[in-house]
């Protein structure tokens, strides 16, 4: 589906037509990325961020068929072969760092997304099927990168493996046999490293598959935007080549300026000394700590330091870790505002800005830091607030506040004179 | 619905969260804890720079073959650097004749096969052979230190918090205990203070103990920081030995960049002209 006033796409070669009539590729990216496809005039800076996933998500796929060309997914090998690529591949440092960064990268502009759409209200009807493909691909995504940062099979590989398919223990009488599935044995292992890697081959091409809906599911309702008010008539609109594309292009090349100077410069600052050390299953890390986009879930995990009745406090971390995600499975029907966007949104702006993004800041700030306090205390408080905002807060707002005016349409938020209505 | 449950489930979550916090904080206050021993002696690496920090640093050969040196006169008894290969040496700007000849007269051979009788034997080492390792295994490594297997040297910059300064701190900071190091934190038979080791106690003996430990061929005085330095430049270029290409290689990528979001900059610019001319003026 699309707008009326939507432009055609016209072949204009001999060969144009005669592909459009037996397999219309051209007419589908006409459609989805080209001037086929009308956006509201009025995005900001902030959707500029799922194209910039996107496009990380291809540097991944890349970068990472190439290094698997060089790897050995074989415990006694794994460590070495990675630094066969660093020493021995032509360029290959070149393709490992934008591989690592390239992941880091991968999630700031997914975590970017992410908080755009729960800022925006780009969750709520009609397109919660597109934001409920978005959590599943960041699921996906997290999946993907856990098992990647394994593959090197240094100190923080062994043991991260060991605590994260460690929690599965907790889960009581199924939870030890999943733990033993996901690792093919009792311990990470050459058993474990050989699977991690076959799925971490494996599930890029799903993400890949699922973005693919999340693009389709998009193109049915259309963008959201900044107002949240509905697209009322071409003028709230325009193609979105060029004007998107080369919005899209020069912020992407933005970004590349960033993700260059970390790959070249500081290319293990986001990673972790400790994994420049072959795994040793007899030695363990003084700090055990995941990669830095994981920090926020692994506080949560750490903040239950006490049981309830006969529910051990790690079942409870572990359960509230997950619950802390598939909460968002659940937001478009727990927000019940009719308004989209949290700029009309007076009482939910403030529980957005001092209540939900700084404690989403301590919780990823106490998940990199040791287990010892002041950080589980800060981590309690801050976990109290996330369950609230999420379950308790934002299904009762809806109820007591009283949104600001909505502009009659985009153009009329955008030029200041209303809509010339043209059918 | 949802909402019900959600709230339900939200208000258990949040009050296990608040409850957890009440216990710990009183338990923080009624109960402080103590910062561990290993905290308190422990100190940070000393401020040290190197030929190559910094985006524009290149290696000092001079020095890395310095560092060569004190490796290989101080440190390669115990400490393998098993991922460099001899060939490796001719980045520091020797020979292909002087890489050949040090991988000749290496002191430990690499391992081969004898070609007659089929046992094992070593062989002189070729420059495409990695360095070979100082112990056969781990069990001869732990055996011939008072059980302490010295770790392999490749990525020691890259593989320790602190990196290459660490080392340098590490190798110049021996020192006798403070007075007031309590007695369970005392180094123990075979060990030796260190603050700048982690848990204060360190295995290695002191490995550079006096000026003109090793004869620099150049002409450079020999003191002890001097040679820890060296040495350390020289592990900052085992671990990353493409360093310097890294970074000449980032200048000229990011100035292609630069040049090319500039462009892409100026296109947005043209193309959104007409529609930003249309927007309100905010007012003032």
């Amino acid at each position: 589906m699309s707008f009326p006033w939507a432009k055609q796409y016209k072949p204009t070669t001999g060969f144009g037509q005669w592909m459009d009539e037996r397999l219309p590729v051209g007419r589908m990216v006409y459609n989805s990325l080209g001037a086929g496809y009308p956006a509201p005039r009025n995005l900001n800076y902030m959707w500029n961020f799922g194209s910039i996933a996107g496009f990380f998500l291809v540097v991944q796929i890349v970068t990472g068929i190439i290094l698997a060309m060089h790897y050995a997914a074989n415990a006694a090998i794994a460590f070495d072969s990675v630094e066969h690529i660093m020493r021995d591949v032509n360029s290959g440092w070149m393709i490992r760092y934008a591989h690592a960064n390239g992941a880091s990268f991968f999630f700031i502009a997914i975590y970017l997304h992410i908080g755009r759409g729960l800022y925006y209200g780009s969750y709520k009807a009609p397109r919660e099927m597109i934001w409920l493909l978005g959590v599943v691909i960041y699921l996906l995504a997290m999946a993907t990168a856990f098992m990647g940062y394994v593959l090197p099979w240094g100190q923080m590989s062994f043991w991260g493996a060991k605590v994260i398919t460690g929690l599965f223990e907790a889960i009581p009488i199924v939870g030890k046999p999943i733990q033993e599935l996901l690792l093919g044995g009792f311990a990470p292992d050459n058993a474990a490293l050989n699977r991690f890697f076959s799925l971490h081959y494996l599930l890029p091409f799903i993400i890949a598959g699922v973005v693919i809906m999340h693009i389709w599911a998009l193109h049915i309702p259309g963008s959201s935007n900044p107002t949240g008010v509905n697209v009322k008539g071409e003028q709230d609109t325009i193609p979105f080549h060029p004007f998107y594309t080369v919005k899209d292009g020069w912020f992407l090349g933005l970004a590349l300026i960033f993700f260059t100077a970390m790959m070249f410069f500081m290319p293990n600052a986001l990673g972790h000394a400790d994994n420049y050390i072959p795994a040793n299953p007899l030695s363990t890390p003084a700090h055990i700590v995941p990669e830095w986009y994981f920090w926020p879930w692994y506080a949560i995990l750490r903040a239950f330091t006490f049981d309830f009745l006969f529910i051990p406090a790690k079942l409870l971390g572990v359960l509230a870790m997950f619950s802390a995600i598939l909460v968002w499975f659940f937001l478009p029907w727990l927000d019940k505002s009719p308004v989209r966007s949290g700029d009309y949104r007076p009482k939910f702006k403030k529980f957005f800005w001092f209540g939900l993004i700084p404690c989403v800041a301590v919780l990823g700030y106490c998940g990199g830091a040791p287990a010892e306090e002041p950080f589980v205390m800060m981590s309690q408080i801050a976990g109290a607030y996330y369950f609230a905002h999420f379950l308790i807060i934002l299904p009762l707002l809806s109820r007591i506040e009283k949104p600001e005016p909505l502009p009659n349409s985009i153009t009329e938020a955008v030029t200041g004179k209303p809509l010339k209505q043209t059918s | 619905m949802v909402r019900f449950f959600g709230i339900l489930i939200g208000l258990f979550f949040t009050g296990m969260l608040v409850y957890s916090f009440g216990r710990g904080a009183v338990e923080y206050i009624s109960n402080p804890p103590v910062k561990a021993v290993e905290y308190q002696f422990h100190e940070e690496p000393k401020d040290v720079s190197f030929a190559s920090d910094g985006p524009f640093g290149k290696f000092d050969n001079q020095q890395l073959q310095r560092g060569f040196q004190v490796y290989k006169e101080v440190c390669a008894a115990c400490h393998s650097i098993r991922l460099v290969a001899f060939r490796n040496l001719a980045e520091l700007g020797y020979t292909d004749d002087e890489v050949k000849a040090i991988a000749a007269n290496w002191p430990i051979e690499t391992p081969a096969i004898d070609p007659e009788t089929g046992e094992a034997s070593t062989r002189p080492s070729i420059p495409a052979d990695k360095f070979p390792l100082a112990f056969a295994n781990d069990v001869a490594a732990a055996a011939a230190n008072n059980n302490a297997i010295p770790p392999d040297l490749s990525l020691m910059t890259k593989a320790r918090e602190g990196g290459a300064p660490y080392i340098y701190s590490l190798l110049t900071g021996y020192t006798d205990p403070p007075a007031a190091l309590p007695e369970a934190n005392r180094p123990g038979p075979g060990l030796h203070y260190n603050p700048y080791f982690a848990n204060l106690n360190i295995a290695m003996a002191p490995p550079i103990t006096g000026n003109d430990q090793v004869t620099y061929s150049d002409g450079t005085k020999a003191t002890v920081s001097q040679m820890a330095k060296d040495v350390s430049a020289f592990l900052i270029w085992t671990a990353e030995p493409s360093l310097i290409k890294q970074k000449q290689t980032g200048w000229a990528v990011i100035g292609f960049l630069l040049l090319a979001t500039i462009l892409a900059f100026l296109s947005y610019k043209t193309i959104w002209a007409d529609l930003k001319a249309q927007k309100k003026k905010k007012a003032a």
